[in-house]
């Protein structure tokens, strides 16, 4: 039974003319608002994965829960629709339970508060914000459980309840959850930090109603969404063909040795209707790499994905969703069965953007960006200081190459995600017994390519106290592909030496591992792929590359450039050199995997340290045998 | 006799203001700028003003100056080579950078990295740690670092940089680095993170560090020229330049750390503005500075102008105070165009810039800009006073009527929507500075400058709803204003970040007491007496764990047993105001910040006539409230959704007490002030215009 919303003000509103200017100015504040919200909680929260890394979305939604402005697309769809109760004036409603919103938040580490704008008796639009919780409880500090096999290992599962009823707090409500979480301060902070972002947008939406009339505003967010739609619509119509394209990328593993999945989509277009099918996506995992896929959050990324280079400027919003159809497989990877494990499906949210891109950029080579979204790298570590007893817990996204682009080169060690930064090291080692030895791009990671995708960064993190880390990355096994003649990037890694010396490589995704000071981690993350042939990569510019150390001299070969170490090209061995790789080497393809996953099987051992995955299919038989 | 002497130098013109201390009499001058080399105009305006005043360049005691020559490096990339030596493993520190990508979602699509401040081929790295208790983890590895200095002077560096990890808690690393890179480069200048900025956040730090190293020699070459010319001319001056916060420093110290430069023009608007509107009682401010690709915009409060600890310029973006300006890219040349996607009316950042310039000024520009709606409205009328310059307005019109055509409106509703969208432009910058900050701007009266600024005032005092709109005078006079009436200023803070719980009251008194003393010593130095100078102290409190800390004002006897006690309930109160929230969670003392400023001058605001005072012709002989003199003809004008009557009136021709009723267009020198329909503006005794709605 859908959520009932109760209204003391019956009167509908007025539909009324909004001529294109005013829709324009009322456009630009609600952006305005959205930067408000933001910076609110920016400047007031607490963990670092939100005050220093912005892991948090705010949005605000017209008055049936369309979202106007923000960055997913709506979350309030899923909650709407399922929601058993009825909602008010004060009323403020708070969740972490993906399967109470049809994942529109996908792990209970992020933490949403809904707000409804009443205005004079009326719901007149919404607010909302999640913010990514450090800790919320279960078997493991950071709450990300790489082996959970169900949600109920994974912490404090929040159906919606209302935080303010009829503006009333529910301190009882907060203090439940506290108490099930390591890091009660931070939490609490964030979460009114959360909810005060959302007053923001209350008071914003108030102001433009105020200034234009409250009809006015509620016509001007539907023409808003109208105007989204037609430009999506002539997009669709120009660049998305009847014909079916696919694409398939894969996750390299679950953490307990199977892999890889398979994520395969589909795309064409019926009419003014594309159809995104992922039909052929491998099942539902058994451990917590599923990845509970929204289907307005998908739509969001394919309109978002396909505007970019057309109107930079637009302020995306919920308006076209007709014309996108998901069709995800109930039981898959991207949909799968309660209660299963949710915690980390980063590493497909991230996957998912790659095989967009790939799927988008087919017809259109020239828009056509390599592979990069890899994953979120995640740290998560915890201990007791061992004078004080003091418990500390951390945790930190880590950054990768960017894709060479169209547009140019990956730039090193950037954030594909909008609105990230990273942790400065010196904030880390203030507050955290670390000492960061090194940070800096690994040179030769990006992938060769007339526009060169990013280097990936190297983390080197010197333990000063006991403790245990957990790793969360993925890319180490399938690379990270290049397009149109574009090498693919250099995989991660993960070395753990200890203090003794003693070297071990550790898997892309780990719990538990327990470090003593005097301990070192090497935090190898990805490159981006190549974008472009790279042997019509200017030599020049190869060699500035190796002056700068972004590249060496080996690895400008793979350019077919020839150079000293301080970057000078010897003209007459590149060229000599580049004719001899043109005449050698087979045609390339749009795609560079770098090879199919049975041959990357075969020399993963060789090439990683790391024994091959085994394919998810013999689960089933590992399982049987175990219980025979 | 002892005098002052402000300077601003303008694209234009060169405002100088000389001002009598102990009278507080003020004389002004005006000469072309002299772009390529500005201190032609300085001089040739200075000897200028002093014969004015019947005085001798000898006479004047303090010469002060707001300079954009730091801004324009940046602005045009014209800096240094800048050689940066890190800490071993942190070589690419800018080049990793805080990783962000503007842009939101997929904005990495199309976001091109700019080039780093200090080349990675510039940039070195040595074996040497400081941990994070500010402990020796690494000694300096000497030998290692006079070879990668040696490198650098192969690589022909014109600055040096030196930027150590955790060198804010200990910089004697630094120090010792910096001594060896004097002696390998005697003849550059060498920058230490630890002295430019104390302050943890290792990319933030070398990031201005490096930014100071880069305006570095072309600000040297600037100050020594410039003083070298003002000498011959026989002055000996204390002289000084605008920092960004709208302090004074002198040459020396400016060509030490010219960083604190970079918003050195606008602050002279702010202060000029602010200096002007107090004469007249208004302390409570929106400042809005409009120019030709940008609009800047601050706020003051109780007659002090909001401060910030970061410093925008261009793509850089680095942590030094300055008065809290904020910067839209929307000015008279800011472009309007239609997307043909989305059929959305855009206008920026995109500008036409000086050149080519909006169509109107026929010097090459054909994209319709901001400049170009204004005129079609009407607001901007073709034939400028004193400019030799007349607007093409059937090109204006020409060049929006496409932008008309593709929204389905008249040419005006098209203009007017160009006007209306860049409004609401700036008024989200105003917005950041007033609302979010827990401002409400109707609070604040809003003064309009620059260019363009009197030709937006009006609408933006609409929309805010603060009033009344002030237009000051001649927008150079403003800046000069502000560069004269400034005080000198020394600063100084102390990087704590200790929980309140650890700290007693004397532990600050202590703390505040060395800060004082430092601070008063810097400006003894400079030659203000400690009894003529007032002291500030400010303390930066947070709660622990949250990243950012609210400055509030402390008194040095309030740490006297409770005084930390009242700081945490004035932090929660700030908290709540500007937040909607406190928390009950630990306090956290960030820094404690200490600023002396010198005596204030006692300039006198101009007095402007009144009709009846005058007597005599031509102010005294038509009767009361009859401007008829002051109109230079009848004009048309669009507002609200049609065309009106209005009239161009001449401001030099007003007088104190006149009220000009809208639509009306007040047309000066280097400025015309639009007032809309259902407005008016006064005349105040200062020449101030006060534009409310009737």
């Amino acid at each position: 039974m859908p959520a009932k919303i109760i209204e003391t003000n019956q009167t509908p509103f007025e539909r009324i003319a909004v001529d294109p200017i005013t829709l324009d100015i009322i456009e630009n504040a609600l952006r305005n608002a959205r930067t408000e919200m933001d910076a609110t909680l920016f400047r007031t929260a607490m963990s670092p994965g939100i005050r220093e890394q912005g892991d948090a979305f705010p949005l605000i939604a017209e008055k049936d829960g369309r979202m106007i402005v923000g960055q997913f697309g709506s979350f309030l769809d899923g909650f709407l629709k399922g929601y058993n109760g009825a909602l008010e004036e004060g009323d403020v409603i708070w969740l972490s339970d993906p399967y109470s919103c049809e994942g529109a938040i996908s792990h209970v580490n992020d933490w949403l508060i809904i707000m409804p704008i009443f205005r004079k008796g009326r719901v007149i639009s919404w607010a909302l914000h999640f913010g990514h919780q450090t800790d919320v409880g279960g078997k493991v500090p950071g709450s990300l459980p790489t082996d959970a096999t169900s949600i109920y290992q994974e912490g404090i599962r929040i159906p919606p309840v209302k935080l303010y009823r009829k503006g009333e707090f529910q301190e009882d409500i907060l203090r439940l959850v506290l108490a099930n979480t390591r890091m009660t301060e931070w939490c609490r902070a964030d979460l009114i930090a959360i909810v005060a972002s959302c007053r923001i947008a209350e008071r914003r939406v108030n102001e433009i109603c105020d200034r234009f009339g409250d009809d006015l505003y509620v016509s001007a967010c539907q023409d808003l969404l109208a105007r989204n739609r037609r430009a999506m619509a002539q997009l669709i119509q120009t660049s998305i063909s009847t014909e079916k394209l696919t694409f398939e990328d894969y996750i390299c593993d679950d953490g307990r040795g199977f892999g890889p999945y398979k994520i395969k989509a589909t795309m064409w277009r019926e009419g003014e209707k594309v159809i995104l099918d992922w039909e052929g996506t491998d099942p539902q995992s058994e451990s917590s790499i599923n990845f509970y896929l929204n289907e307005n959050m998908l739509k969001m990324f394919f309109g978002v994905y396909m505007i970019m280079v057309f109107d930079p400027q637009i302020l995306f919003n919920d308006g076209f969703y007709d014309l996108v159809e998901v069709r995800i497989p109930q039981g898959s990877l991207l949909k799968p069965d309660f209660p299963a494990a949710l915690s980390c499906r980063t590493h497909a949210l991230g996957r998912i953007f790659d095989v967009l891109g790939a799927l988008l950029g087919q017809r259109a080579p020239e828009f056509l960006n390599a592979a990069g979204f890899s994953s979120s790298p995640h740290l998560m570590l915890s201990g007791r200081y061992r004078e004080t007893g003091k418990y500390y817990q951390l945790f930190q996204i880590g950054f990768g190459g960017i894709p060479g682009r169209p547009f140019g080169d990956g730039a090193d060690g950037h954030s594909l995600w909008p609105n990230f930064t990273n942790v400065p090291n010196e904030f880390l080692e203030a507050y955290f017994p670390l000492r960061i030895e090194r940070y800096e791009s690994i040179p030769d990671s990006g992938g060769a390519g007339k526009h060169r995708g990013g280097n990936g960064i190297r983390i080197s993190y010197r333990f000063l106290e006991p403790g245990m880390f957990a790793i969360h990355d993925d890319r180490w096994f399938i690379k990270p592909w290049g397009v149109n003649g574009g090498d693919p990037g250099e995989r991660s890694r993960k070395i753990l030496v200890r203090a003794n010396g003693a070297t071990t490589i550790l898997p892309s995704k780990c719990d538990d591992i327990a470090v003593q000071p005097g301990d070192l981690l090497h935090y190898d993350t990805w490159g981006g792929g190549g974008w472009g042939d790279p042997l019509d990569r200017e030599a020049d510019l190869v060699g500035l590359d190796v002056r700068l150390g972004l590249v060496s001299v080996e690895g400008a070969k793979r350019y077919g450039v020839v150079c000293a170490a301080n970057g000078a090209v010897d003209l007459g061995a590149t060229e000599a050199l580049r004719a001899a790789l043109r005449a050698s080497r087979p045609a390339a393809g749009i795609f560079n995997t770098g090879g199919d996953v049975e041959s990357l099987r075969a020399r993963c051992e060789a090439e990683t340290g790391l024994p091959a995955p085994v394919p998810p299919r013999e689960q089933l038989v590992a399982h049987r045998m175990a219980a025979e | 006799m002892a005098y002052r002497l402000g300077v601003d130098v303008g694209g234009t013109f060169t405002d100088l203001l000389l001002l009598d201390d102990a009278s507080g009499e003020a004389w002004r001058e005006k000469v072309p700028s002299t772009p390529h080399d500005p201190s032609v105009a300085v001089v040739e305006g200075t000897l200028s003003v002093c014969g004015k005043a019947g005085v001798q360049p000898a006479d004047v005691r303090l010469f002060m100056h707001g300079t954009t020559v730091a801004t324009n490096t940046v602005l045009t990339s014209t800096g240094a080579r800048v050689g940066l030596v890190t800490t071993e493993g942190y070589r690419q520190v800018l080049q990793v950078a805080r990783s962000f990508v503007p842009g939101g979602l997929a904005g990495w699509i199309i976001w091109n990295k700019p080039p780093l401040i200090a080349p990675l081929d510039c940039t070195v790295e040595v074996p040497e740690r400081i941990g994070a208790d500010g402990a020796v983890v690494r000694p300096l590895d000497e030998a290692a670092l006079r070879a990668a200095l040696q490198n650098l002077k192969a690589q022909n560096v014109e600055a040096v940089t030196i930027s150590f990890i955790n060198s804010y808690l200990n910089d004697a690393h630094e120090r010792r680095a910096g001594e060896i890179a004097r002696e390998i480069f005697p003849d550059i200048p060498v920058s230490l993170s630890a002295q430019v900025l104390p302050e943890m956040y290792e990319y933030e730090r070398a990031l201005t560090t490096c930014a100071n190293s880069y305006v570095r020699p072309r600000v040297a070459k600037y100050v020594h020229n410039l003083k070298t010319q003002l000498e011959a001319s026989g002055m000996r001056a204390n002289m000084n330049l605008l920092r960004s916060d709208a302090g004074l420093m002198s040459f020396e110290k400016a060509q030490e750390s010219p960083v604190n430069l970079l918003m050195s023009g606008p602050a002279g608007g702010v202060a000029g503005a602010l200096w002007v509107c107090q004469q007249s009682g208004f302390k409570n401010l929106l400042t809005v500075d409009v120019g030709g690709t940008s609009t800047d915009v601050a706020l003051i409060e109780n007659a002090h102008p909001r401060v910030t600890r970061d410093t925008e310029c261009g793509d850089l973006k680095v942590r030094a105070t300055s008065l809290d300006i904020r910067t839209v890219g929307a000015g008279g040349g800011s472009i309007a165009q239609v997307n043909p996607l989305t059929g959305a009316l855009r206008v920026g950042p995109e500008s036409a810039g000086a050149v080519p310039g909006p169509v109107c000024y026929s010097k090459g520009g054909d994209k319709p800009t901001v400049t170009d709606a204004n005129v079609v409205l009407g607001y901007l009328p073709e034939e400028l006073l004193g400019g030799a310059m007349k607007l093409d307005r059937p090109a204006a019109a020409a060049s929006l009527q496409p932008l008309a055509d593709s929204l389905g409106v008249s040419l005006q509703q098209a203009a007017k929507g160009v006007y209306d969208i860049v409004n609401e432009n700036m008024m989200g910058a105003l917005r950041l500075i007033s609302v979010q900050q827990g401002y409400d701007p109707r609070e604040f009266a809003l003064v309009a400058f620059g260019g363009a600024g009197p030709l937006h005032a009006n609408a933006l005092g609409r929309l805010l709803g603060s009033w009344p709109v002030i237009v000051p005078p001649s927008p150079g006079v403003l800046c000069a204003f502000g560069d004269a009436t400034t005080r000198l200023r020394a600063e100084r803070a102390r990087s704590l970040t200790k929980t309140f719980a650890d700290m007693t009251d004397a532990d600050v008194a202590r703390y505040l007491d060395e800060l004082a003393n430092e601070v008063a010593q810097e400006l003894e130095a400079e030659g203000v007496p400690r009894s003529d100078q007032e002291l500030i102290l400010e303390a930066g409190v947070r709660y622990s764990g949250q990243a950012f800390e609210v400055a509030l004002p402390v008194k040095r006897d309030q740490f006297t047993g409770n005084g930390l006690q009242q700081l945490g309930d004035a932090f929660d109160a700030e908290h709540l105001r500007a937040f909607t929230f406190k928390l009950d969670a630990d306090r956290e003392l960030v820094t404690l910040r200490a600023t002396a400023l010198g005596k204030a001058s006692n300039i006198q605001a101009t007095q402007l006539p009144t009709r009846a005072a005058k007597g005599g012709w031509p102010f005294g002989k038509k009767k009361d409230g009859d401007l008829s003199d002051a109109i230079i003809r009848n004009h048309r004008l669009w507002a609200d959704g049609e065309e009106h009557d209005a009239v161009i009136y001449d401001r030099a021709k007003l007088r104190a007490g006149d009220k000009i009723n809208g639509p009306a267009i007040v047309s000066e020198m280097d400025s015309t002030t639009v007032i809309l329909p259902g407005h008016a503006a006064e005349v105040d005794s200062h020449g101030l215009l006060l534009i409310r709605p009737v």
